[in-house]
C-alpha cells in the first residue's frame, strides 16, 4: 500500500489537567478514536478517525475534550482548497465515488436569509396570540375549483381526502434502514401527539409502528420495498418518490450491513443483501405512467387516501409541477438542493438542483398562471432551519413544510455528515444495536415534541405581528415578504419587492 | 401616485341605511350621517352608492365613467359603441363647490351589450359587462369605469365626503338603499377613482381597515381572471364577493361564512352535519378568508350587508327604526338622522348582518 | 420506597453513574478533584455481558430489600435499615468481614477501595433530592422512581 495523502480534518484537544481517565469518551466511540493506554495511563487520540460529532465532547464529565479544525495548512490557494486536494488524494487512492451525508453545505446562496418579514403598526393592530385565537392548522389534498349547493341549499360537492395537520409541518421521509428504529419510533409518536404525520421513507413501515397509521404517510419509492397492501391501506396519506433534493436523478443504496432480520422483514428482502432503489420507477418513463401509478394507489386504498409525489428541485420544476398536477396527484413535495440524505454521491449533492426558495415561488406562480393552484397542495422540503424559514415558505406559497434534518437534530445529531458509515455515534443513522439504544424513543420524542410545539409558537407570534389570525391569510401572501441584498431577477422570481419599497 | 402604482393603508369612516320595503329616499340623511363623521376622514376622498336610483333605466348598465381628457373619452367611448348598444349618454350633473378641485369629466351611459356579441364568447351579460369594465380600466388610461351596476350607481371623488354628496347633488337622487364612505389614507394620492365606494356590476363596498391578508386574497381571485388593478382592499373584497356569489354562485350566507370563516374550534362545535359542511368550505376556499381589521357595508341588488372581521378590530353599529336599518362606524351617525332608533345592535366579531329586501325574499 | 431502577434497553454502559457515584461521596464534591486526589468508591458499578457478539450494559446497585440478607448476616452490627427502609453500613462498626458480600443475592455490596470496610449505595440522601447516578444518567436508564414492589 502506497503512502496515504489523505489528512486528518479534525484535530482532538485533550486537557489532560481535566481528563479524568473515566474512559466514558474511550466506550463511547464508535470510530474508535480515543484509546485508553493502561500502561500510561492516559487517554489518546487517533484523530484520522474523527467524524467530528461531538459525542466524547457531550459525554465527558469534566470537558476535558475540544474537537478542532486540523490547522495543518497546504500553501493558500483560492481555486486548489485543502478540500479540492483532498478529495483529489482519496479518490486516487481509492479509484471510488465521493460520497456524502447529509445536504449541500456549499455557500450557495439561503435565499430564506435574503427575506424579512413584516409587522403591523398603526394603521392595522398586531394581534397577540396569547388572548386572541391563532389558527396555525392545514388542510393537505386536492381541493375542488368551488362548491356547489342544490336548490334547497344543500352542499352537493364532495371534498377529496384531506390531511388535517395541527401545524404546517411534517416529518419527512427517512427509511428504517437508514435511521434506526428507535428514531422512527419518536417520530411517529411525536406526530401522533403534535397532530401531524411522520413519514416511512422508502424502507416500508415496521410491524410494531402500524398503530401510527393515522400520522404516518406510507412512501412508494422506485425499489417498492415493504410495498404491499396492508402497508399502503395503514398510512394517513401515500407519497411516491421520484426524486429527493440532495441527489436529483440518482437512486439510492442501502447496504447489506444495515440489513439486518428487522430490516429485511420490514423491506422484504433478504437478510444481508444491498437494496438498492434505482434512478427512476421503472414503471414511469412519462408524465402519463405517473397518472397510471397514482391511481392504481388510489384505486389501491379505495380513494380514501391523498396522493403526494414528491420531486427534487430542477431547472424544469415548474412545468413538472403542473404535469404533477395535472396526472392527479393530490400534493407535490418539492425537495430543494439542500434537502438531506443517507448517503449520496459528492459531486451530485453540491452540484445539482436548485434552490428550494426559488423552486417554490416559481411552482406557486406557475400553478395560479395556470388556475390550478387548488388542486394539489404545495409542501416545501429542503433545509427548513426555524419557524422563520416555515414563515417565509407560506408566504412565498408553501401549504407546509418538511423537516427532516432539523428533526434528526433535534433528536442529538451533530451535522457530522457521516451517516453513510453507519457508525452514528447518536444511535440515529445505525442499526448497530449498541448504537441504536443511545437513542431512548421517550426523550428523543420530548424532545421534537418541543421543538415543534416551540415554532408553532413562533409562527403564531409572527403572524400576530402581521396582523393575521389564521395561516390561511399568509399562504402566498408575498406582500408580507421583503428581499435584502437581492438582485432584480431573484426579486423577480421571488415575486417579492426589496426592503424599503 | 394613484391606487394601482402603490398599496395604501387607509382608515375610513362608513354608513348605510336601507329600507326593507323598498321605499325610496334622497341622499340628505346619508350625507348627514357621515358629515358626522368628519374627523375620520381627511379630506382626500369621499363617495356614496345609492340603489334604485334608475327606476327608468332599471334594465340598462349604468357606467359611470371618469375621464382624463377628451381624447381617452372619444376612444373609451368608441369601444364602448362596439360593444355596447348606448341608450342614453350624458354628464352626470354636479354643482360648484368650492372645496372640491380637480374634476374630471365625469360621464354616465345607459348600456346593454351588444347581444351577438355576448353570443360569440358564450357568457352572459353580466359577465360580459364586467370584462369590458375590468378591460377599460385597465387598458385605456386616463378612463376609469367607477360604477356598472343596473339601477345603482355610485358617485365619489377626492374631497371630503359631505362636499361630494353636495357636489353630485345627491338630494335629487332617491333609492332604497345608500351606502357613504370618508376615506382617510395614508398618503396622499389625488386621483378620483381611488376614493370609496368601489363597484363591480351591483356590488357596492364601503369598507373601513386595513386587510392583512390582501395578497393572499389578491392572488386567489387573480386566478378567477380578475385583475387587481388598484391594489385596495375594496377592490379584492368586491372580487372575492363576485367569485362567490356570482361566479361560484354560493348562497349568500355560505359566501360571507367564507369571507369570516368561523374558527376551528369553534367548527368543532357545530353539530357534525353543520361542522362538514363548514370545514368544506374553509377548506376549498381558505385562500378567500378575509384576515385583518375591517368593517364592511356591502350593497347588492337584494339588500345590504354588514360585515365585521372575525375578532372585531373595526367599529361598527346597527340601528332599526321602523323599516329602516341604519349601519355606521359611529353610533352618533345613526343617531344624528335617527334620534330614536328602536333598537341598537353591535354586531359580533364575525358575524355578518344581512338586511334583504322583503320584495325580493 | 423510592429506589433507582435501572432500565437494560437504554444503558449504553458509558460509566458516567460511577463518574457521578464518585464524585457525589467524594469530600470536595468536584469531579476533577475527585479522581485526581481523593480515593472514593463507587456504589454503582456497570456489569457487561456479550451475547452472540452483542454487547449489553447493567448498572448494578443496592436494592434496599424489604428483609436485607445482608443486615441479617453482619457479625459487627454495622448493616442496618434506617426509618426510610434505606439498607445503610456504619463504616466505624464495619469490620470488613465480607459476610454481607457473601449473603447480597444481588452482588451489589463490594469492599471499598481501601481494602478494609464495605462499600454500597446509600441513594445519595446526603446529596439532595435525585441519587447522583439517576440525575446524570445521559440516556434515561437509571430511574429514581417508586414501583411499589415493596408491597
Amino acid at each position: 500500500m502506497s503512502l496515504n495523502l489523505v489528512s486528518d480534518r479534525f484535530e482532538v484537544l485533550r486537557d489532560n489537567t481535566k481528563c479524568i481517565r473515566c474512559k466514558v469518551c474511550v466506550k463511547q466511540c464508535s470510530n474508535e478514536v480515543h484509546i485508553f493506554d493502561e500502561e500510561d495511563n492516559i487517554v489518546l487520540s487517533e484523530d484520522s478517525k474523527c467524524v467530528c460529532c461531538h459525542r466524547c465532547v457531550a459525554m465527558c464529565p469534566t470537558k476535558a475534550i475540544k474537537i478542532r479544525k486540523n490547522t495543518l495548512e497546504f500553501k493558500e490557494n483560492a481555486n486548489w482548497t485543502g478540500t479540492a486536494i483532498d478529495e483529489i488524494y482519496r479518490q486516487a487512492q481509492t479509484g471510488g465515488m465521493l460520497l456524502s451525508s447529509m445536504g449541500n453545505p456549499k455557500p450557495f446562496p439561503i435565499y430564506w436569509d435574503k427575506i424579512l418579514l413584516n409587522a403591523s403598526q398603526v394603521t392595522n393592530p398586531s394581534i397577540d396570540p396569547l388572548r386572541e385565537p391563532m389558527e396555525t392548522k392545514v388542510m393537505i389534498g386536492r381541493k375542488p375549483d368551488k362548491i356547489e349547493y342544490d336548490k334547497n341549499g344543500n352542499m352537493l360537492t364532495k371534498i377529496p381526502p384531506q390531511i388535517e395537520l395541527n401545524m404546517p409541518i411534517m416529518f419527512s421521509a427517512m427509511s428504517y434502514g437508514s435511521i434506526s428504529k428507535n428514531a422512527h419510533e419518536a417520530l411517529a409518536r411525536a406526530a401522533e401527539k403534535l397532530g401531524i404525520l411522520y413519514n416511512t421513507g422508502e424502507g416500508g413501515l415496521h410491524k410494531d409502528f402500524y398503530k401510527y397509521g393515522k400520522n404516518t404517510t406510507v412512501q412508494v419509492a422506485s425499489g417498492r420495498f415493504g410495498v404491499h397492501l396492508d402497508y399502503l391501506n395503514a398510512g394517513a396519506a401515500i407519497e411516491i418518490k421520484i426524486g429527493q433534493g440532495a441527489k436529483p436523478g440518482i437512486g439510492g443504496h442501502l447496504p447489506g450491513i444495515k440489513v439486518g432480520p428487522d430490516v429485511s422483514a420490514t423491506r422484504m428482502i433478504p437478510e444481508g443483501s444491498d437494496a438498492i432503489s434505482p434512478a427512476p420507477h421503472h414503471d414511469i418513463y412519462s408524465i402519463e405512467d405517473l397518472r397510471q401509478l397514482i391511481f392504481s394507489l388510489k384505486e389501491s386504498t379505495n380513494y380514501t387516501k391523498p396522493v403526494f409525489v414528491k420531486i427534487a428541485a430542477v431547472h424544469n420544476v415548474s412545468a413538472i409541477a403542473s404535469g404533477i398536477a395535472r396526472a392527479g396527484a393530490d400534493a407535490i413535495v418539492i425537495d430543494g438542493f439542500r434537502g438531506g440524505t443517507g448517503a449520496a454521491p459528492t459531486r451530485v449533492r453540491d452540484n445539482v438542483g436548485i434552490p428550494i426558495e426559488l423552486a417554490l415561488a416559481s411552482v406557486d406562480q406557475r400553478l395560479r398562471d395556470e388556475g390550478i393552484r387548488n388542486h394539489i397542495s404545495v409542501i416545501c422540503a429542503g433545509s427548513i432551519r426555524n419557524s422563520a424559514d416555515i414563515v417565509k415558505a407560506i408566504a412565498l406559497g408553501a401549504d407546509a413544510v418538511y423537516i427532516a434534518s432539523a428533526a434528526l437534530i433535534a433528536m442529538g445529531c451533530h451535522m457530522c455528515q457521516s451517516c453513510s458509515t453507519g457508525k452514528c455515534n447518536w444511535g440515529i443513522a445505525t442499526q448497530n444495536p449498541e448504537l441504536v439504544k443511545r437513542l431512548n424513543p421517550d426523550i428523543a420524542y420530548e424532545r421534537l415534541i418541543n421543538l415543534l410545539t416551540a415554532w408553532n409558537n413562533e409562527i403564531k407570534e409572527m403572524l400576530g405581528g402581521m396582523g393575521i389570525n389564521a395561516i390561511d391569510s399568509l399562504r402566498g401572501n408575498r406582500l408580507m415578504l421583503r428581499g435584502v441584498g437581492l438582485n432584480l431577477k431573484e426579486l423577480e422570481i421571488l415575486g417579492i419587492k426589496h426592503a424599503g419599497e | 401616485m394613484k391606487e394601482g402604482q402603490v398599496r395604501i393603508p387607509a382608515g375610513c369612516a362608513i354608513s348605510g341605511i336601507i329600507d326593507k320595503k323598498g321605499n325610496r329616499f334622497n341622499g340628505t340623511d346619508i350625507i348627514k350621517s357621515i358629515a358626522l363623521m368628519h374627523e375620520r376622514s381627511n379630506g382626500l376622498g369621499g363617495g356614496f352608492a345609492g340603489y334604485g336610483i334608475y327606476p327608468q333605466y332599471k334594465d340598462f348598465f349604468a357606467l359611470h365613467i371618469f375621464y382624463d381628457n377628451n381624447q381617452i373619452k372619444a376612444k373609451t367611448e368608441e369601444f364602448l359603441n362596439e360593444h355596447f348598444e348606448i341608450e342614453s349618454a350624458g354628464n352626470i350633473p354636479t354643482r360648484k363647490v368650492p372645496s372640491i378641485k380637480n374634476k374630471p369629466l365625469i360621464w354616465r351611459y345607459f348600456v346593454l351589450p351588444r347581444i351577438y356579441k355576448v353570443r360569440n364568447l358564450n357568457m352572459d351579460e353580466d359577465e360580459f359587462t364586467a370584462r369590458c369594465v375590468i378591460r377599460i380600466n385597465k387598458e385605456f388610461g386616463g378612463a376609469y369605469v367607477f360604477s356598472s351596476g343596473k339601477n345603482m350607481g355610485a358617485f365619489k371623488g377626492v374631497g371630503y365626503p359631505e362636499d361630494i354628496g353636495n357636489f353630485y347633488m345627491l338630494e335629487n337622487y332617491e333609492g332604497y338603499i345608500w351606502t357613504a364612505h370618508g376615506r382617510f389614507p395614508t398618503n396622499t394620492p389625488g386621483w378620483w377613482g381611488g376614493a370609496h365606494p368601489f363597484t363591480m356590476l351591483d356590488w357596492s363596498i364601503v369598507h373601513n381597515g386595513e386587510i392583512s391578508s390582501y395578497d393572499a386574497n389578491r392572488r386567489f381571485v387573480e386566478m378567477f381572471g380578475y385583475n387587481c388593478s388598484l391594489q385596495t382592499d375594496t377592490e379584492v373584497i368586491t372580487y372575492l364577493l363576485d367569485l362567490l356569489v356570482r361566479k361560484h354562485k354560493l348562497p349568500m350566507e355560505k359566501a360571507l361564512q367564507v369571507l369570516v370563516a368561523p374558527f376551528w374550534k369553534d367548527i368543532e362545535n357545530e353539530n357534525p352535519k353543520k361542522a362538514q359542511e363548514l370545514k368544506a368550505l374553509r377548506t376549498v376556499y381558505s385562500s378567500a378568508l378575509i384576515n385583518g381589521p375591517f368593517s364592511i357595508l356591502i350593497g347588492y341588488e337584494d339588500g345590504l350587508i354588514a360585515l365585521n372581521d372575525r375578532i372585531k378590530l373595526r367599529s361598527m353599529v346597527s340601528a332599526t327604526k321602523g323599516s329602516k336599518v341604519y349601519f355606521a362606524s359611529e353610533e352618533s351617525a345613526i343617531r344624528v338622522i335617527c334620534p330614536e332608533p328602536e333598537n341598537i345592535y353591535h354586531p359580533k366579531g364575525g358575524e355578518p348582518v344581512i338586511v334583504k329586501l322583503e320584495a325580493r325574499q | 420506597m423510592k429506589k433507582v431502577y435501572a432500565f437494560e434497553k437504554n444503558c449504553l454502559g458509558c460509566g458516567l453513574c460511577e463518574v457521578y457515584c464518585r464524585t457525589a461521596h467524594s469530600k470536595s464534591k468536584d469531579i476533577i478533584k475527585t479522581y485526581k486526589k481523593e480515593n472514593v468508591d463507587s456504589a454503582i458499578t456497570i456489569e457487561e455481558i456479550e451475547k452472540n457478539g452483542v454487547k449489553t450494559f447493567f448498572a448494578l446497585q443496592c436494592r434496599h430489600c424489604v428483609e436485607p440478607k445482608c443486615v441479617q448476616a453482619c457479625i459487627s452490627g454495622a448493616m442496618y435499615k434506617d426509618e426510610n427502609g434505606i439498607v445503610r453500613n456504619i463504616k466505624e462498626k464495619c469490620v470488613g468481614c465480607q459476610s454481607c458480600i457473601m449473603a447480597c443475592p444481588f452482588g451489589a455490596i463490594k469492599m471499598s477501595v481501601s481494602g478494609t470496610v464495605i462499600s454500597k449505595c446509600d441513594l445519595c440522601t446526603e446529596n439532595g433530592d435525585e441519587p447522583a447516578c439517576a440525575k446524570n444518567c445521559p440516556n434515561g436508564a437509571l430511574k429514581f422512581m417508586d414501583l411499589e414492589e415493596d408491597k
